[in-house]
């Protein structure tokens, strides 16, 4: 494996009350890279992406065990408000509030404390740009993030989420609401994006996982509807030479 | 080099942290007043409660009960009257706006619901319908009690007596039953009705066999709200009731003086008490059985709300 | 086989009357408050019945200034204190209340909402304007706007409660997803996203609040000590004004319809169209703002 791992999970299982959702999970986020996460759907791999910037915290009755380490540093005992600056996400559905492309930029910086008006619209064009939105939206930051069509909308989501400078964004299968000529505009962005930033994306897609990503997480589960990582690798190895045998089914399509 | 971007990055860090000490400390301080806000509504109810029926407490015993009021300037007696002039007036309110208030809820969402979307002048009806429903239930009551002043108890010449202010009444809770029935047919899986249909059933049997014993808790407890609402209504009947704390006649062996009798509920006795014979005491005796029935109309609400979300989930 | 149609459209044109009712009754009402009300119109003129400040009916004279300004006076006054309140209880119960605390609140709230108003009513004389008496300022009896005005305050807050928490549980888990996945606080989320978009509810809430202040009768009787005159500040501090006796347009209604006859009568229907005319527009607008959400 190449360069270092951002975020390292140990033996991390997951409860919905006393339903384990998700079961010893052992994996490594490699820096600077695009790592996928595909399987079946109901397999735990959204739930698993969103322990990452503890997205399940919202909700009841969850509880974990085992270790996510971010830089030597426990997930689960850092500020959960600060993971969230350092670990950005990216929704399935395109997501704006309902202000103005420039308020939905600045959004992060502003709740971060940063009031000066010109630092806030460098840090606009410099996440507007980055998310290759900029020349589409430049004339009018003032017209609602609503107004724009459904591939715009959600790379002003990833523009949004530049703007607080996180080390890695999470993608939670963030073209699956988008037509196939958004879907590959968001696809170049994020091999694009991995220059400077760590990209783990949950992805049904496989040609896309094929795509955009270096590594590959499958994840799957059978009838105990218990979620496991079943196998880990590059992403051409998954495809090309499977090590398990449920990953070539789901690969070549038997099931899933 | 190296080290002048570190240390700009340790200091944009260090600026991070105090930032965030400081949200933190201003969202802990608000949702402090939060809780507090949620907490004084609490403490108010129970302030309340608490006072009204320890103060009831000290007069109500089984004569305040039974026996029935005086008159006089310290509100001699007791309240018996009042409590059978509540029950009756509950009754008779419920027995005219049930029916009208159930029929127009199952018209609004069996019949109505489905052409929603469509236009021509049964739309048009439809809409105008809800306008209606939703103005009566924000029209303050003192001005259904003018309107039963007018009407009943003066055109139709009915006076001031049960009929006026059970019709008056029934104005007032007719858009509580129709919403709550509407609420509670809308809960109705569609399976069920697309499942009666298909044997060859009309609507109407469809309706009357299926859907309202599956809506049945939800139409029942718009019924005990209503009941609640006559309960503490005191305006309404303040017009149209008079005052009299006679006991009114049996509604089974003198059905025409009764209907004709004025009469007093408990909430208007409460008010005659305080307002009018400044008898304190009384009026917290009284007010703490009023309390009472709506607390036990409550509980009754929560029973019947609970099973329907049972039923929903299955249970 | 024919007659069960038969049967199943006639119960159909019943229940559509049952449904019109509704309407009919609210256009009776309509006509009868207006019909009893318009010989007082006619009599007295419409500027000089509501922007007159006289109300002697032994003398003929028919203002009802005193009582707008002692309506709007009690419901500005529960506005501002209720207000708040009911929006934090709202946010509380939407936001951060625990599930068991939840269980607590909620049922609380609706037992204030059910509780009579004469009950609020007989607290306040008893217990509520004996403290409002203490303040020190000539003239003050403890009945008056302020008592009025905090008993309202209470009688309002699960109106406005209600509908506000349903507005906030509205909100799109999306944008609150969105808002902490950038890094801010909770609290940060419910000020600058989850209010935002739940505005035009919250305010339909507390128009309603407005609406349900306007019609409130006996209790207002029982602490505001209905005098007919136009409120104004006790000494020099304005807000003496709130120590002031007052009377509402509904317990100008309910005191004196007992006994009133001819023009006074009349009048007093006239002071119905008055109120309920104000209800209809301020309904109508949180009603606009409601469905604007959805």
């Amino acid at each position: 494996m190449t360069g270092s791992a951002i975020l390292k999970t140990n033996g991390f299982n997951l409860y919905y009350g006393s339903f384990k959702a998700l079961e010893d999970i052992n994996i490594d986020i490699p820096e600077n890279q695009v790592t996928a996460i595909i399987g079946p759907s109901g397999c735990g791999k959204s739930t698993f992406l969103r322990t990452f910037n503890r997205m399940n915290d919202l909700i009841p009755n969850v509880k974990v065990e085992g270790k996510i380490k971010m830089a030597d540093q426990d997930i689960f005992d850092m500020d959960v408000v600060e993971l969230r600056r350092r670990i950005g996400m990216v929704f399935q559905r395109p997501n704006p509030f309902p202000k103005s492309i420039f308020d939905n930029v600045t959004y992060g910086p502003r709740a971060n404390g940063l009031r000066d008006r010109a630092k806030l619209e460098e840090i606009a064009e410099r996440s507007l740009r980055g998310a290759a939105i900029w020349d589409e939206v430049k004339d009018d930051l003032n017209k609602s993030g609503l107004a724009l069509s459904g591939g715009q909308q959600q790379r002003l989501c990833i523009a949004r989420a530049l703007a607080v400078e996180p080390e890695v964004i999470l993608m939670d299968e963030p073209a699956s609401a988008l037509d196939p000529i958004a879907t590959l505009r968001i696809e170049e962005l994020i091999r694009s994006l991995k220059e400077q930033y760590t990209i783990v994306i949950v992805t049904h897609n496989m040609q896309q996982a094929a795509r955009v990503s270096d590594y590959t997480a499958f994840f799957y589960t059978d009838e105990s509807r218990t979620g496991i990582l079943v196998e880990f690798a590059l992403t051409k190895e998954i495809f090309t030479n499977p090590k398990d045998k449920r990953t070539e089914d789901y690969i070549t399509g038997r099931f899933g | 080099m190296n080290t002048v971007k570190e240390f700009a990055l340790q200091q944009t860090k260090a600026q991070q942290k105090s930032n965030l000490a400081q949200r933190h400390l201003i969202e802990n301080i608000a949702f402090g007043v939060l809780w507090a806000a949620g907490a004084v509504a609490v403490l108010v109810l129970i302030a309340v409660v608490a006072y009204v029926l320890s103060e009831g407490a000290q007069v109500i015993d089984w004569e305040f009960l039974t026996t029935r009021p005086k008159g006089g300037l310290s509100g001699e007696g007791g309240m018996s009257t009042t409590i059978v002039a509540t029950f009756y007036l509950v009754v008779l309110t419920i027995i005219i706006a049930a029916p009208l208030g159930i029929g127009a809820g199952i018209y609004l969402v069996e019949y109505a619901g489905e052409m929603q979307g469509s236009s021509g002048l049964q739309a048009t009806v439809v809409s105008i319908i809800r306008f209606g429903v939703e103005t009566l239930a924000g029209v303050p009551s003192i001005i259904f009690g003018l309107f039963g002043y007018a009407l009943f108890v003066t055109t139709m010449g009915f006076g001031f007596s049960m009929i006026s202010a059970a019709l008056a009444g029934a104005c007032l809770v007719l858009p509580v039953i129709i919403r709550t029935t509407e609420e509670a047919l809308l809960t109705v899986p569609r399976s069920y009705r697309e499942g009666s249909l298909a044997l060859g059933t009309t609507q109407w049997q469809t309706i009357w066999k299926v859907v309202l014993p599956a809506a049945l808790p939800g139409v029942i407890t718009g019924i005990i709200l209503s009941v609640g609402r006559i309960i503490s209504e005191t305006a309404v009947f303040y017009v149209t009731l008079g005052g009299s704390y006679h006991m009114p006649p049996s509604p089974i062996f003198h059905p025409k003086e009764f209907l004709s009798s004025g009469g007093r509920t408990m909430a208007l006795h409460l008010y005659y008490l305080a307002n009018d014979t400044a008898a304190f005491d009384k009026a917290m005796g009284t007010g703490a059985v009023l309390v009472i029935s709506i607390v036990l109309i409550n509980l009754a609400i929560n029973y019947f709300t609970n099973r329907i979300d049972k039923k929903l989930r299955g249970l | 086989m024919e007659i069960k149609y038969i049967i199943d459209r006639f119960i159909k044109y019943v229940l559509l009357i049952m449904a019109l009712l509704s309407v009919f009754i609210l256009f009776l009402i309509a006509v009868f408050t207006f019909r009893e009300g318009l010989p007082a119109f006619q009599e007295i003129g419409w500027r000089e019945f509501t922007l007159g400040t006289v109300w002697r009916p032994g003398q003929e004279q028919y203002g009802i200034l005193a009582m707008i300004a002692g309506s709007v006076l009690v419901t500005l006054g529960a506005i501002v204190i209720g207000v708040p309140f009911a929006l934090g209880c709202a946010i509380f119960l939407a936001e951060i209340a625990p599930d068991n605390v939840r269980k607590i609140v909620r049922p609380a709230i609706e037992l204030l909402a059910g509780i009579p108003s004469v009950v609020y009513g007989l607290v306040g004389m008893v217990v509520l304007v004996p403290v409002i008496r203490k303040i020190p300022a000539p003239g003050n009896s403890g009945f008056g706007l302020l008592s009025a005005s905090i008993v309202l305050a209470v009688m309002i807050l699960p109106t406005i409660t209600n509908i506000a928490e349903d507005a906030i549980r509205a909100v799109p888990r999306s944008y609150r997803e969105g808002s902490l996945s950038l890094g801010s606080t909770h609290w940060q989320t419910i000020v600058n996203v989850i209010i935002p978009a739940a505005r035009s509810g919250i305010i339909a809430g507390i128009i309603l609040g407005v609406g349900r202040a306007l019609g409130e009768t006996m209790a207002m009787i029982m602490v505001i000590g209905n005098s007919v005159v136009v409120p104004s500040p006790l000494n020099d501090n304005p807000l003496t004004i709130f120590l002031r006796q007052a009377r509402t347009l509904t317990g100008n209604i309910a005191v004196e319809i007992g006994y009133a006859t001819g023009v006074h009568e009349s009048a007093l229907f006239a002071t119905g169209v008055v109120l309920f005319g104000l209800i209809i527009v301020i309904n109508s607008i949180a009603r606009v703002l409601m469905h604007q959400r959805s």
